[in-house]
C-alpha cells in the first residue's frame, strides 16, 4: 500500500545543496507493522515527512493506495494526510485546557463528520487505545505522559487512517511507559490490523516491530 | 468544517486566555464607544442650532438699516442705528414683490412702563398687525394689532405675559387697563402675549410690549424711520430670489447705483442654518476622528494580539495541518477569532457609548442625539477592524509550513 520508487530529496539545490534521501525504494503492505530507524541526520524524518503527505519529494515517486501523491498541491496534501493518515508525535502536540474527547474529535471537524457520529468514532478511538473512560473528561494536561500518548494514538486512530506514522511516539516517555505504549501500537496492529510506521533512533525499540528499514546517510542499509 | 465548528473552535481559543482577549476588546470597546459618544455629542449640537433658528420662525429674511458690511472705509454707525429704512420701504415691499407671505417694520427701544404703583423696564415693539405671523406668536387673551389701529395711531398695546405678571399680578386680565408708556403716554391693553416655553434666543417675547408702528413714531420717538423689516416669504427656496428682488426694489427707491453702496443689508435666515450646521458638521467631523483615532489603537491591539497568537500556537497550527486542516481552514479560524473580538468590543462599545451619551446630556447639559447611523457605522467599522488587523495574522498563520510549525519551540 505503501511504495517509494526512487525518491530523492535534496534541500536547496545549487550551490549548498543538501541531498537528504538518494534513491530510497521501499514498500509495507497493509497490516505490517514497520520501523524505520537510523542515526540521527540519516534522513529517516525527511522519510516520514514524505510518507505522512507533509513533505514532497524532489524527484522519484511515491504511491499510497495506488495513487501517486508525489506531485499533489498543498491543498491535495491535507486532503491525503485527512483521509488516510494519522500521526503520533514525539510531544504529544495535544490542545492544553481541551477535554480528552474534544482532541480526538479534532480530526473529525476537518475530515466533515456530522457532530452526531463524532462521539462513537472518539469512544471507540479511545477503547482501541487503551485509555481509562475515567479520563475521557480530563483536560489534556492533567494527564501522565503515556496517557497523554495514548490520547495521541486515539487522535490518530479516528478517522480511520490506511496508516499511522509515530515518529519517536516514546521518545518523551520514561522506559516503562514507553514500553506500555509500544504494546499500544502493538495491539492496534495485532488486534484491528492496523498498519504502523514507527519512526525512532532507538534500536530495542524497532526491534519491537516485525521488519526494520535502516537508515543511514540517506541510503537504506 | 461546518461553521458551527468554527464557531466553537473561535470561541474556546478566544475563552483560553481571558485576560488577553478582554484587554484586546476593552480597546475595541473604548474605541467604538467614543465614536459612538462624539458622533452623538456632535449631532446633538447640530440639532440644538438647528432648532434654536427654527424657533426664530422659518423663511425668514431680516432688512437692517444701514451700510453693508463689505464696503470698506468710513465709520461703520453699526448696524440698526442707523435711518435709512423707513415705514413705506416695507410696504413697497408687500406691494410690489410676489412669492411673500408677509412683511412687518419694526421700531424697537425700551422705555419705562407703569401701572399705578408698579412699573418695568420692558423692549416696546412698534409694528404691524403681520408681525404675529411672522414671530409665530398667540395670544392669551383679547386681539393683536389690527389695521386701523395702524391708520388711526391707536394708542393700543398687546403686552407679554410677563409684563402682565409684573403690573398687574399673575393671572390677572387686563385688558381695557391703561398703562403709561415712557411715563407720559397712556396706552389701552387690548391683548396678552401667550407665555413661552423657554423664552425664546434673543430675548424673552414675554417681556415685550408691542404697539401699532404709527404710534410708536408719532407718539414716543418721534422719528420716520424703522430699525429694521422682516419679510417671510411663501416657502425657503423663494429666499435668495426674494433676497434679490428686496435688494433691486431698495436701491431704487433709494437711489443707490452700486450694490456695494447699499444703505441697507439683508440677513438670509438660510444662510444662517448653512453656516451654523456646517460649523457643527465640522465639529462633528473632528469629534469623530479624534474617535477614530482611539478605534485605530484598538484595532492594532487586536493585530498585535492576534500575532502573538499565531507565534503561541505555531505548534497547534502544525497540528491541525497535519490532522488535514487547509490553508483557508486555518486561515478562517484566526480570521473568525480576530472578528469575534471586535464584534464582541462593539456591542459593548455601542453600550458604553451610549451610557457615556446619557450620562453627557443628563449631567453635563449638552444635547445628544444617538442615531442609528452612528450604531450601524460603528459596528461596521469594528467588523471592518477586526478583517484588516486580522487578514495579516491570519495569512501568516495559514501559510505556516507544518513541518517547521510542528518543530518549532
Amino acid at each position: 500500500m505503501i511504495r517509494l520508487e526512487k525518491i530523492n530529496k535534496i534541500y536547496n539545490s545549487g550551490e549548498n545543496e543538501t541531498h537528504v534521501l538518494k534513491d530510497i525504494s521501499f514498500e509495507i503492505k497493509k497490516g505490517e507493522f514497520v520501523a524505520i530507524t537510523g542515526p540521527s541526520g540519516s534522513g529517516k524524518s525527511t522519510i516520514m515527512h514524505i510518507i505522512g503527505a507533509l513533505d514532497s519529494p524532489t524527484t522519484g515517486k511515491y504511491f499510497l493506495d495506488d495513487q501517486d501523491i508525489s506531485l499533489k498541491t498543498d491543498d491535495e496534501l491535507a486532503d491525503i494526510r485527512k483521509n488516510k493518515i494519522g500521526f503520533v508525535f514525539q510531544s504529544f502536540n495535544l490542545l492544553p485546557r481541551t477535554s480528552v474527547l474534544r482532541n480526538v474529535m479534532l480530526p473529525l471537524i476537518y475530515a466533515g463528520i456530522p457532530k452526531e457520529k463524532r462521539y462513537e468514532m472518539a469512544a471507540s478511538a479511545l477503547e482501541s487505545a487503551g485509555l481509562e473512560k475515567n479520563r475521557w473528561h480530563h483536560f489534556s494536561n492533567q494527564l501522565s505522559g503515556g496517557q497523554m500518548q495514548r490520547v495521541a494514538i486515539a487522535r490518530a486512530l479516528v478517522n480511520n487512517p490506511s496508516i499511522i506514522l509515530a515518529d519517536e511516539p516514546t521518545g518523551n516517555l520514561d522506559t516503562k511507559t514507553g514500553e506500555i505504549v509500544l504494546k499500544t501500537f502493538r495491539d492496534l496492529n495485532k488486534q484491528y490490523g492496523h498498519t504502523i510506521v514507527l519512526i525512532t533512533h532507538e534500536k530495542e525499540i524497532a526491534e519491537k516491530a516485525d521488519r526494520i528499514i535502516f537508515i543511514k546517510d540517506g541510503t537504506i542499509i | 468544517m461546518f461553521l458551527s465548528d468554527l464557531y466553537n473552535e473561535t470561541i474556546s481559543a478566544v475563552l483560553s486566555n481571558k485576560a488577553r482577549s478582554g484587554l484586546t476588546i476593552l480597546g475595541v470597546v473604548i474605541g467604538i464607544a467614543s465614536v459612538i459618544a462624539m458622533i452623538a455629542v456632535g449631532q446633538g449640537a447640530q440639532k440644538s442650532v438647528e432648532e434654536s433658528i427654527q424657533s426664530m420662525g422659518s423663511n425668514l429674511l431680516e432688512i437692517s438699516p444701514g451700510v453693508s458690511s463689505n464696503k470698506t472705509g468710513g465709520v461703520s454707525q453699526g448696524r440698526g442705528s442707523a435711518q435709512t429704512l423707513t415705514y413705506q420701504d416695507s410696504l413697497d415691499i408687500a406691494e410690489q414683490i410676489s412669492s411673500i407671505k408677509a412683511v412687518a417694520a419694526e421700531l424697537v427701544s425700551r422705555y419705562q412702563i407703569n401701572f399705578k404703583g408698579n412699573n418695568t423696564n420692558a423692549q416696546v415693539v412698534g409694528t404691524v398687525p403681520s408681525y404675529v405671523v411672522i414671530n409665530d406668536l398667540n395670544l392669551e387673551l383679547g386681539s393683536f394689532l389690527s389695521d386701523q389701529d395702524i391708520n388711526n395711531k391707536n394708542r393700543v398695546a398687546i403686552i407679554g405675559s410677563g409684563i402682565r405678571d409684573d403690573l398687574f399680578g399673575e393671572g390677572v386680565n387686563p385688558i381695557g387697563q391703561k398703562i403709561k408708556i415712557n411715563a407720559t403716554t397712556e396706552f389701552k391693553i387690548v391683548g396678552v402675549l401667550e407665555e413661552t416655553e423657554s423664552g425664546g434666543v434673543f430675548g424673552s417675547q414675554d417681556n415685550m410690549v408691542i404697539i401699532p408702528i404709527s404710534t410708536a413714531q408719532t407718539y414716543l420717538s418721534n422719528v420716520s424711520y424703522v430699525s429694521s423689516i422682516n419679510v417671510q416669504t411663501e416657502t425657503q427656496e423663494d429666499l435668495s430670489l426674494v433676497e434679490k428682488e428686496i435688494t433691486e426694489l431698495l436701491l431704487i427707491k433709494h437711489n443707490i447705483i452700486s450694490a456695494d453702496e447699499a444703505d441697507f443689508s439683508i440677513t438670509n435666515q438660510a444662510d444662517l442654518i448653512e453656516a451654523a450646521s456646517s460649523t457643527t458638521q465640522t465639529f462633528t467631523l473632528l469629534l469623530a476622528t479624534i474617535a477614530g483615532i482611539s478605534l485605530l489603537v484598538g484595532g492594532i491591539g487586536i493585530m498585535n494580539m492576534m500575532l502573538t497568537a499565531v507565534t503561541e500556537r505555531t505548534r497547534e497550527i502544525g497540528l491541525r495541518k497535519s490532522i488535514g486542516a487547509k490553508r483557508k481552514e486555518i486561515n478562517n479560524q484566526f480570521l473568525a477569532e480576530s472578528i469575534t473580538l471586535t464584534v464582541i468590543g462593539g456591542v459593548l462599545g455601542i453600550i458604553l457609548g451610549w451610557f457615556i451619551s446619557f450620562i453627557i446630556s443628563k449631567f453635563g447639559g449638552i444635547a445628544t442625539n444617538i442615531s442609528a447611523y452612528s450604531i450601524v457605522l460603528a459596528f461596521g467599522v469594528s467588523m471592518i477592524v477586526g478583517i484588516i488587523f486580522g487578514y495579516y495574522p491570519a495569512k501568516r498563520a495559514s501559510k505556516l509550513n507544518p513541518i517547521d510549525a510542528l518543530k518549532y519551540e
